[in-house]
């Protein structure tokens, strides 16, 4: 932890780092603007800000809770789920959502303890997604369950009835890993977050004032706070990483610890977690391109080289995600057995095949794109290849549920499933509770780190002698 | 001195703890005779009405969510006119290693004592993991409030719970029955019980005799010595869930071989 004592500030001053991205613009931001460019996003709020809001918060409620409390009313059998297939769309969502928290604070931490000196500028708003899209996961566990308002007896928790949890159920992991991550990202994210609230406290008045000075705990930057900041937030990236590979990895375990052909796969935690690191890389990509364009001053934080690189590793991810795949229909053609077999055959030439095919081309072919850097530094390109990455990743969770499960053991139990328009129009509801956590986000905690990214820029030195 | 070469299996076996229990005061199994079996339905609407099992109408039956803890799957051979028709009676197998049982994050379903997979309704929270998890797919979910329009609610049946939306049921092999039974027995000076002394209501009501129920801990009971026969067969017994339910083959009139 020697290392770690120094300050952030003193690793980024000496770090061999071959880019320091924001400090190689030609005319860089100065200190000065990077305060008042980050505290401008959170005080200056136009009327397109409004808008957008109140059409999410009445979209979220129209989309997802009234037809959520309509179900609720009614039972399961507003959505589309039948014998056999008990699982549908409210699983595949969760998993989905799941997944794209997996980059934000895996990829932050990583970097941090890398020191990639190009992740500062875009690591908080990352953490952000991991936060809310865990939060929307969270929603779908009560939207799926039969009985919600008893869900909180998955939680091992003293009661009268003298009754624990089931610890053998890979469901009960799940939600032992979810909270804990959960828990862990915000600790990360708020710890990162401190000094700049202290920042902000500094540069505004009235209830903000107030708000960002219960937030930032009385920070005075002095050299003992920076210290144990540094540390603690050292000591957390490194937690956070094997948390980040667990939780992915258990949640395939609801899958694969079943006999379930199609889900009966030893593969599906790796699988599953490079699968989240892609659709998790995806979203920072669009969420970036949108930061850019919804600020001020914010293209001088994030630039095409920051594009660059998660396109790099986009790419890489998609040659891995695309390998495993193989491997898991090999294998399973390989077994020779009737069951793996039909769903083979179910799933690339059934009802859904358009789908699977859909998720090949978006999730397989068109990320080899990137292997041209024009396309990486291409903005617009790369928005389209991380929205059409996620909507392949969106598809793959609905596949790998909705064509295993109709086609089990016993072919008279065979079924089929189509989700019902409450599903749809949930699924749809889903995002604007992710939207809406992010509008509220961007208001209340700086969307960039300031301290961090000054420590990329040159130092200041009086007037006329640079 | 223990055999070093005990197979792993052996060994599995020997450690293993099913349930809560270390071993079970009964283990109550049914075997099957489909050579017996005519595919008449009477243990369908046996088990229906002793059940409480709602009668789901005709939309919902359209939609796949027929509550059936009893079924009759039937198989198509061949192509017209040389069709030949299979059917089988398919119930919880009351698996000794039951998938349901491990998934179940709330212990809603587990091994009693009796070595019956049991659900609880009261504790189910609804996951459907333990119907995704189950090969044999006899796990019904409700995925609505069911209700008896007048005066069919006069004919529940008082021993078993009506279920609400959001639970999981399945077949009990009428636990209602056993438990009767076992008190009965209790009350005369704890006397053991008799064999065919507990009967579920798809037993009760086979016209041809096909199923058998009983305990095959007990080495003399019907059921203990019906599966020693040579057509003796457990469904999808590859997966290793160890079923109690013992499937005797029919013989075919015209080949000898075993369907």
């Amino acid at each position: 932890m020697a290392e770690a004592g120094k300050s952030l500030a003193y690793h980024a001053r000496h770090e061999k780092s071959w880019v320091t991205a924001t400090a190689e613009q030609d005319n860089p931001p100065t200190f000065a603007e990077v305060n008042e460019d980050v505290v401008r996003s959170i005080v200056e709020t136009g009327p397109g800000y409004w808008w957008i809001l109140g059409v999410t918060v009445v979209l979220t409620f129209l989309c997802f809770f009234v037809p959520w409390f309509y179900q609720l009313e009614v039972g399961l059998q507003a959505s589309g789920m039948n014998h056999p297939v008990v699982w549908g769309t409210y699983l595949a969502n969760f998993i989905f959502f799941i997944g794209l928290s997996h980059s934000g604070t895996l990829l932050s931490a990583v970097l941090h303890i890398t020191n990639s000196s190009w992740r500062k500028a875009i690591y908080r708003s990352a953490e952000a997604m991991t936060l809310f899209s865990l939060m929307t996961a969270a929603m779908f566990v009560m939207v799926h369950v039969g009985r919600v308002w008893f869900v909180h007896w998955s939680t091992p928790y003293p009661n009268q009835m003298g009754l624990w949890p089931n610890f053998r159920s890979p469901l009960m992991f799940d939600v032992m890993a979810i909270t804990t991550y959960l828990t862990a990202s915000w600790v990360f994210i708020y710890m990162g977050s401190i000094p700049d609230f202290a920042a902000v406290r500094d540069r505004t008045s009235g209830w903000r004032k107030k708000f960002f000075t219960i937030w930032a705990m009385g920070w005075r930057g002095t050299h003992r706070e920076w210290h144990h900041l540094s540390q603690a937030y050292t000591f957390f990236a490194v937690f956070v990483i094997p948390l980040a590979v667990s939780v992915h990895s258990i949640v395939s375990w609801d899958f694969a610890m079943s006999i379930v052909p199609g889900l009966h796969q030893t593969i599906f935690a790796p699988y599953f977690v490079c699968g989240a690191i892609y659709s998790g890389t995806a979203g920072i990509v669009t969420l970036m391109w949108v930061l850019r364009r919804a600020f001020k001053n914010f293209d001088r934080y994030i630039l095409p080289i920051h594009f660059d690189n998660l396109g790099k590793l986009l790419l890489v991810l998609s040659l891995i995600w695309t390998y495993i795949n193989i491997c898991e229909i090999f294998t399973g053609w390989y077994s020779g057995s009737s069951g793996e077999m039909e769903m083979l055959k179910f799933r690339m030439f059934g009802f859904y095949a358009p789908l699977y095919w859909e998720m090949i081309a978006f999730c397989a072919f068109l990320p080899l794109l990137l292997i041209s850097k024009k396309i990486r530094r291409n903005l617009t390109a790369m928005l389209w290849i991380s929205i059409a990455i996620n909507i392949g990743m969106l598809t793959e969770r609905f596949i790998i549920v909705a064509t295993s499960l109709p086609r089990q053991y016993l072919p008279d139990a065979w079924g089929f499933y189509f989700p019902s328009t409450v599903e749809f129009l949930i699924t749809f509801g889903s995002f604007g509770i992710f939207l809406t956590l992010f509008l509220l986000f961007v208001k209340f905690v700086p969307s960039i780190s300031i301290y961090e990214v000054k420590e990329t820029l040159p130092e200041p030195r009086p007037k006329g002698e640079n | 001195m223990e055999n070093p070469h005990k197979s792993l299996k052996a060994k599995w076996e020997e450690n293993r703890r099913p349930g809560y229990y270390q071993e079970y005061e009964n283990h109550w199994g049914m075997v099957i005779d489909l050579d017996r079996c005519t595919g008449c339905g009477a243990c369908v609407t046996a088990c229906q009405a002793e059940n409480n099992l709602p009668i789901v109408g005709e939309e919902n039956f359209r939609e796949g969510r027929e509550m059936k803890w009893l079924r009759i799957e039937r198989y198509w051979e061949g192509e017209y006119p040389d069709v030949k028709l299979r059917f089988i009676p398919m119930l919880c197998q009351h698996c000794d290693q039951a998938p349901c049982e491990t998934v179940c994050p709330v212990y809603a379903t587990y091994h009693n004592q009796d070595g019956l997979n049991i659900q609880t309704y009261n504790r189910c929270i609804g996951t459907r993991s333990c119907a995704v998890y189950c090969p044999y797919e006899v796990r019904y979910f409700n995925w609505e409030t069911h209700v008896w329009d007048e005066p069919l609610e006069q004919q529940l049946n008082p021993d078993v719970t009506v279920r609400e939306k959001g639970v999981m049921e399945k077949c009990t092999f009428c636990v209602q029955r056993i438990r009767k039974v076992k008190d009965r027995a209790r009350d005369e000076d704890n006397r053991p019980l008799l064999d065919g002394e507990v009967q579920p209501a798809c037993v009760q009501s086979c016209p041809t005799e096909a199923l058998t129920f009983g305990d095959f801990n007990d080495p003399e009971s019907a059921v203990s010595k019906k599966k020693h026969n040579d057509r003796a067969y457990k469904v999808l017994e590859d997966l290793n869930t160890s079923p109690s339910i013992v499937y005797l083959s029919r013989v075919e009139p015209e080949d000898e071989s075993h369907g």
